[in-house]
């Protein structure tokens, strides 16, 4: 890449493999659970942190300097509450419908293990450009896991991607549903997306044996 | 420049400093965005009342779509003849006012009346005033009542279009925070079109609601006279939320049916 050095490269590419912030670093599990039902939501919530902790990263490095190191975990959440709740109330002003979206992902942004775990592990020693690519980077990283749980969760649980029936159509029998196919509600239940995220760590570490601990 | 970060005294300043700034700049966002937001909000329930009645953009069988902010108010004007306020304590319509009468007293349109508030005035003893809103639809005249309670997580509120037999022709739901998939599939359209049709008195005239009912072996909703549909998968309690919202609210405008098919018979 031109544009950016290698090293500055990989703080984007690690987060979407070998470091990512939910198989490897185990955070953000809760809204992984709480939301991948479907894939919309699941790319909703990408988006929502990847702009959440791309600004945050910068706006905590700025200021790593003057942060007091007792209450730099309330400085931090102060400043996530603050930029959620700002662009909050801008989109309720001025994008009515999209807030109406967003609302329910206000909550699970602000208490994103991510979000903070970035800010207290990367922004605080870093400069401001190298932490905005830091928190790009884990965004992305987090947003792939969710699409790919949402991608299975949707399919398997309601037979629809985006809300669009892929399958065929349930009650009707037709699709596949005319063989005999079942929707698994149990997709639609937060403990599989625990499996799934679970698969996918096992999938991952046994392709690459230096991600296993012992 | 080495600041001393580690200073007690500097960290009460700071926090202090930090408090100022943040809660100034939250203030100001907050009260320079009011008009808009409020502006957005009434235009909201305008749609959300136009959609229940039938009012609205769907095209097919695709997502719920309203009437558009720029023809919003207009519609809300045509298609809402009138706007009535029934004030109800003890189980019993005390008075029923119209839009002008409402205005006069409370200086507000009737559409705009907080129904949590009323809940509130209600459980106080006091009494509620019921927003009705009279409109027509498909040539006959349907009537709009507001209905809200509790989710899973947070208030789940909308509006049903009855007809004079108290027989559903139209709802709207909408949420706080219901998880998405799962309980905020209540604002979902294939939910909705469920309860058209639905009753809410038996044969005999009594009460009794519609339940969001799990396995009630009529998927396709066919059966409209079993007082369920179709509950959606993995959303239970708000399932549950939707029937107590309706059984609750609905169950006070009874009186008032029951007054105007009276009238209508003599």
């Amino acid at each position: 890449m031109g544009l950016l050095s290698k090293k500055d490269a990989k703080l984007i590419t690690d987060p979407l493999a070998d470091n990512n912030p939910i198989t490897i670093q185990v955070l953000g599990i809760c809204s992984a659970l709480a939301i991948t039902a479907e894939l919309k939501a699941s790319l909703v919530m990408g988006i929502a942190v990847l702009f959440v902790l791309g600004i945050g990263n910068v706006v905590i490095s700025l200021m790593r300097n003057i942060i007091p190191s007792k209450i730099r975990i309330i400085v931090q959440l102060i400043v996530v509450a603050a930029l959620v709740i700002i662009v909050d109330q801008v989109l309720k002003a001025f994008a009515y419908e999209l807030s109406k979206t967003l609302s329910v992902f206000v909550g699970l942004i602000i208490t994103n293990c991510i979000i903070m775990g970035r800010f207290e592990a990367f922004a605080l020693g870093n400069g401001p450009w190298r932490s905005f690519l830091d928190g790009i980077g884990n965004a992305l990283g987090y947003a792939v896991i969710l699409i790919i749980v949402g991608f299975f969760r949707e399919l398997l649980g309601s037979g629809t991607l985006f809300g669009i029936p892929v399958l065929g159509d349930p009650i009707e029998k037709t699709g596949v549903y005319s063989i005999g196919y079942e929707n698994n509600g149990f997709m639609l239940m937060p403990p599989m997306a625990l499996i799934i995220v679970g698969l996918i760590i096992w999938v991952q570490r046994s392709r690459n044996k230096a991600l296993i601990e012992d | 420049m080495a600041i001393n970060t580690d200073k007690n005294s500097y960290t009460v300043i700071f926090a202090v400093a930090m408090v100022l700034v943040v809660g100034s700049l939250l203030a100001f966002t907050a009260s320079s965005l009011k008009p808009n937001i409020a502006e957005n909000r009434r235009m909201e329930k305008q749609q959300n009342i136009l959609y229940a009645l039938g009012i609205n953009g769907n095209e097919g069988t695709g997502d719920i779509t309203f009437v558009s902010t720029d023809k919003v108010a207009e519609a809300f004007k045509t298609n809402i003849k009138e706007q009535l306020v029934l004030e109800y304590k003890d189980g019993a319509i005390i008075k029923t006012m119209n839009r002008q009468e409402y205005m006069d007293q409370y200086k507000q349109e009737p559409y705009l009346i907080d129904v949590k508030k009323q809940q509130a005035n209600a459980k106080a003893g006091k009494s509620r005033l019921l927003p009705l809103f009279v409109g027509e639809s498909e040539g006959k005249t349907y009537y709009v009542a507001p209905i809200r309670g509790k989710g899973l997580w947070d208030a789940i509120w909308g509006y049903v279009a009855l007809d004079e037999d108290m027989i559903v022709r139209g709802t709207f739901f909408d949420h706080a925070g219901e998880t998405p998939g799962l309980g905020a599939n209540i604002k979902q359209r294939y939910f909705m079109d469920d309860f058209y049709g639905e009753r809410l008195l038996t044969e005999a005239g009594v009460f009794k609601g519609i339940t969001v009912a799990k396995g009630n072996n009529d998927p396709k909703n066919e059966i409209k006279d079993d007082y369920e549909v179709d509950a959606l998968a993995g959303a239970t309690i708000t399932g549950d939320g939707v029937s107590a919202m309706i059984k609750n609210d609905l169950k006070l405008y009874q009186p008032y049916f029951e007054n105007l098919n009276k009238q209508a018979s003599n």
